[in-house]
């Protein structure tokens, strides 16, 4: 039995522990938030946070994150106003929306890392988030403004 | 760096810093207030006919036409909150918020006070909604004012009626009913039960708003109505539907496209922990519209196992006869059929003759591969199948068509389908097709239990509906000054009939109209030929489908062109555009035009010109740009929208592309919301970048060679253009709306290569330019 910590809740598993995270939270916890892209790390839809840094969940097994706080778009913000989260709608960023929560919680870990990244350390931090919609411009300008504190 | 110390950074900025009102839309209160007995009663007898007044579209020739019934669309409750059907699919374009919209403002409805309840794939009832083509507003905006005025007529009857008073002293204003003379209002919430017996106005009664008392229309002040859902994980995608007793299923698929099963072991499979059956899915012999591929699905307690499950099958195919398809020799042949004459699509003076007499004949021969859709969310959906009755969840472009393919499929009656829309986490013309939906009913059937269907990313690149190969092969004849003479444009490219019908070799006129037919430019002597190619794998639409290589191919000979006779390319562009006229197309068989009355939208060169000069003043065409960049200028009419783009790029001595910036001018007719055209065209600016970079999906021995997104990447942001300016040409009085969504690709690569040209003499004449540049 795994016992695992999501959005300060207590989850636990007695199926197979090399079962990634991302289905663990999907299919198993019903936190469908964090979204399947690409199973191998190369477009971002599952970023979520596992302590304090981005990870792909679905690369992560549940083993992986025992002991250790994961949290997902459910728990960013109680009400959904994380500065991020803000930007992005005063911006009206999204298109489909599918790669959004991947983006948001990446741009959230930039933010806790470095809270006024430059137009270089934006791109950098978040080229491994794929929008295929293409908002990557108001992505780049959310993050400004959501380190800006507007 | 702070974000307004740079003034390139701040361009295209300030004007998104706007208070966004917000409005969260909760599920239940919507049924709520479509469940209040008194307002507009829904099930309505349907009232189809055509859209009327000052333009006429083809939306009635679309399956089931055009509904212009308010109890259909609206309903009012006695709270007064006014409930909404958005019936088209959303896939990103806004369409959910801005049809809607249309709506509410016809109604003077106050939004805040508005929900949005996405109907049901039920074309009998809402009329045509298959979401592609670029048709959404272009089809709807008069339907939807007709269907808000319509039902404003009724609360304006209702409160004339109670206060005794004749109806035209009354007028509704913002949520409520008011009568001047008397200072009396009343709130729509009051009116809707008696608004509900009042009679649906007759069509040609209604009386529209005048366009200067938009409060809504043409803003773009309004946010999309999923934006709160989006950006806290709660909206719905097909992948995201949770049934009780659901199962979660992945397919292997035949790796060839008309391969068969032909043997398979599940028993290492079987011994994956969650795995809990395995077994064949039907498939159909090719081609066979959407119908599913067939193979052996993978069922299990969650996806994770079910993938798992199916990478431990043995599974063997029969190939057959697409076995051999490769894409080097399919290439060769394509260009051996181009440089050969073919079905004579268009002719117009004697092109033979002018390109003999010319002083110089110049030609290029363009490639652009094979492309998958690869929208962020792989194709996924859950069916829930119970006897003789059906429900699917998907995120599909075409309900209607989905909820036709699932009775069929599953031998039941249409009436016993119920398709849910969910939203699309991007479509792009793949989810047009509704395979994966099918496959999730049969298993359900076969299950007598909810299945839930994911398409791996794998399944995604290599079971795609194809974007086909193509080669534009173009020979334009100049005289002794220069001017061009003669043109003659061969298409070779397999076509999406393929898809449809067997024995297919010539694309249909829905793909001869792309770029092809009715390229607008004043030449005397014109000829475009269709030689032969047949399919090898499924061909579908892809956003901005046949305009993509005839945009580039035209405009990059253009450049060609400006080149050779020693021109400015937007000199050379407007020379070959010519004088502003509305193009005669009466040499052409079928001109097909988006399948939209020539009368209402013919292709008018006046406002082609227009969408180049706007772009080459916004855009600073001509300025300075430091050594190793270079600027390029292509135009397109496409979906009937006329869009003129300038990319400026940048090659550095590695010959490693960067663009810092992106000006596009857009004329889409009458608009309802610029912010979204504005989104629309800066994505289109990124997927163009995208295609035109990387994009290339090869066959070797009939199986697609690439699996995921580091064999077909796509654009990331650290390459994204710096800066990417959207300028939307303000519509004439009564100029109809026209296409949005697709448009805004088709002038990208040709700007981008006439702009690698500039930069460095390099003429790129092959998609994508992968490694071309480098030294």
């Amino acid at each position: 039995m795994i016992k695992l910590k999501i959005n300060g809740q207590e989850h636990s598993w007695d199926g197979d522990p090399n079962l990634s995270l991302l289905w663990f939270l999907r299919d198993e916890a019903g936190l469908t938030g964090t979204k399947y892209g690409c199973g191998v790390a190369l477009c971002g839809a599952c970023t979520v946070i596992v302590d304090k840094e981005a990870a792909r969940a679905c690369i992560t097994s549940v083993s992986d994150v025992v002991g250790r706080e994961v949290t997902t778009i459910e728990g960013l913000h109680a009400t959904g106003d994380h500065p991020v989260q803000k930007a992005w709608r005063q911006l009206n960023v999204p298109q489909c929306g599918f790669c959004q929560v991947g983006q948001i919680m990446q741009a959230a870990a930039l933010l806790m890392e470095n809270p006024k990244p430059s137009h270089d350390q934006i791109r950098e931090a978040m080229s491994g988030n794929l929008c295929r919609c293409g908002c990557y411009q108001r992505i780049e300008n959310a993050i400004h403004l959501a380190s800006m504190g507007v | 760096m702070n974000i307004l110390a740079n003034p390139r950074k701040l361009r295209g900025f300030e004007q998104f810093v706007r208070p966004i009102k917000v409005e969260k839309v909760s599920r239940r209160s919507m049924l709520k207030a479509l469940g209040i007995a008194g307002g507009f009663v829904l099930a309505a007898p349907v009232m189809s006919r055509p859209a009327f007044a000052a333009y006429q579209t083809g939306a009635d020739k679309m399956p089931h036409g055009t509904v212009v019934d308010p109890r259909v669309f609206v309903a009012i409750a006695p709270d007064g909150i006014v409930t909404i059907v958005a019936h088209r699919a959303e896939m990103g374009t806004g369409v959910r918020t801005s049809l809607p919209l249309i709506v509410a403002e016809e109604m003077d409805a106050d939004w805040s006070r508005v929900r949005v309840q996405q109907a049901h794939g039920d074309e009998v009832k809402y009329g045509n909604q298959d979401t592609d083509g670029s048709r959404s507003t272009r089809h709807y905006l008069l339907p939807m004012r007709q269907i808000g005025a319509s039902a404003r007529t009724m609360l304006e009857q209702a409160a004339a009626k109670r206060w005794g008073v004749p109806v035209t002293e009354v007028k509704a204003v913002n949520h409520e009913v008011l009568h001047d003379a008397s200072g009396r209002r009343i709130g729509f919430g009051d009116l809707a039960a008696d608004a509900g017996k009042e009679q649906v106005p007759a069509i040609d009664s209604l009386k529209l708003k005048d366009p200067k008392n938009f409060r809504y229309l043409g803003k773009g002040e309004i946010g999309i109505v999923d934006l709160h859902d989006i950006t806290t994980g709660k909206a719905g995608y097909g992948a995201d539907v949770r049934l009780p007793g659901m199962k979660y299923a992945v397919i292997a698929r035949p790796p060839v496209t008309g391969g068969k099963l032909g043997s398979f072991d599940s028993a290492d499979a079987m011994k994956v922990s969650g795995v809990e059956k395995v077994m064949e899915v039907k498939g159909w012999p090719w081609p066979s519209k959407f119908q599913p591929l067939g193979g052996v699905a993978v069922i299990a307690r969650n996806t994770g196992a079910a993938i798992k499950g199916r990478d431990a099958l043995k599974v063997t195919w029969d190939d057959g006869a697409n076995g051999k398809y490769d894409s080097v020799a399919y290439r060769a042949m394509l260009e051996d059929a181009a440089r050969k004459p073919g079905l004579v699509v268009r002719k117009e003076g004697d092109v033979d003759a002018a390109l003999k007499s010319a002083d110089r004949v110049i030609v290029g021969e363009y490639y652009l591969p094979h492309l998958a859709h690869v929208s962020m969310e792989p194709p996924a959906a859950v069916a829930d199948v119970k006897g003789d009755r059906a429900e699917i969840w998907a995120p599909v472009q075409s309900p209607g068509g989905t909820r036709e393919d699932v009775a069929k499929t599953l031998g039941i009656p249409e009436d016993n389908v119920t398709i849910n829309m969910t939203l699309l986490g991007g479509g792009f013309g793949r989810k047009s097709k509704c395979d994966f939906a099918l496959e999730a009913a049969l298993l359900s059937k076969e299950l007598n239990a909810p299945v839930k269907v994911q398409w791996t990313r794998e399944d995604d690149v290599r079971h795609d509906f194809l974007h086909t190969v193509s080669v534009e092969r173009i020979e334009a004849g100049l005289d002794k000054n220069g001017k061009v003479i003669a043109w003659r444009h061969r298409s070779v490219a397999p076509s999406i009939a393929s898809t449809f019908a067997a024995g297919t070799v010539h694309q249909a006129p829905f793909e001869l109209g792309m770029g092809l037919i009715d390229m607008p430019f004043e030449i005397a002597n014109i000829q475009c030929e269709n030689p032969e190619a047949a399919a090898h794998t499924r061909i579908g639409w892809f956003r901005s489908v046949s305009n993509i290589p005839r945009a580039f191919a035209v405009q990059s000979m253009v450049g060609e062109l400006a080149h050779v006779t020693n021109r400015d390319q937007k000199e050379m562009l407007l020379e070959l555009i010519g004088s502003p006229r509305i193009v005669d197309l009466s040499s052409v068989k079928d001109p097909w035009n988006y399948g939209e009355p020539y009368s209402s939208y013919p292709i008018d060169t006046a406002r082609l010109r227009r969408v180049v000069e706007l772009v080459a003043d916004k855009g600073g065409w001509g300025r300075s740009v430091p050594k190793g960049h270079g600027l390029g200028i292509a135009v397109h009419r496409s979906f009937v929208s006329y869009i003129a783009t300038i990319v400026e790029v940048a090659v550095d001595e590695k010959g490693k592309l960067t663009v810092p910036q992106v000006d596009t001018a857009i004329d889409c007719g009458t608009y309802v919301n610029p912010e979204r055209i504005q989104s629309q065209i800066e994505g289109a600016a990124i997927m163009g970048l995208s295609l035109a970079k990387y994009g290339e999906i090869t066959f070797k021995d009939g199986k697609v060679q690439q699996k995921n997104l580091d064999d077909f990447p796509l654009l990331r942001i650290d390459e994204a253009p710096l800066v990417t300016n959207v300028h939307i040409v303000p519509p004439g009085p009564d100029t109809p709306p026209s296409g949005v969504g697709e448009p805004g690709v088709p002038p990208f690569a040709p700007a981008l290569i006439n702009a690698i040209f500039a930069a460095t003499g390099k003429r790129i004449r092959a998609l994508p330019i992968g490694k071309q540049l480098e030294t």
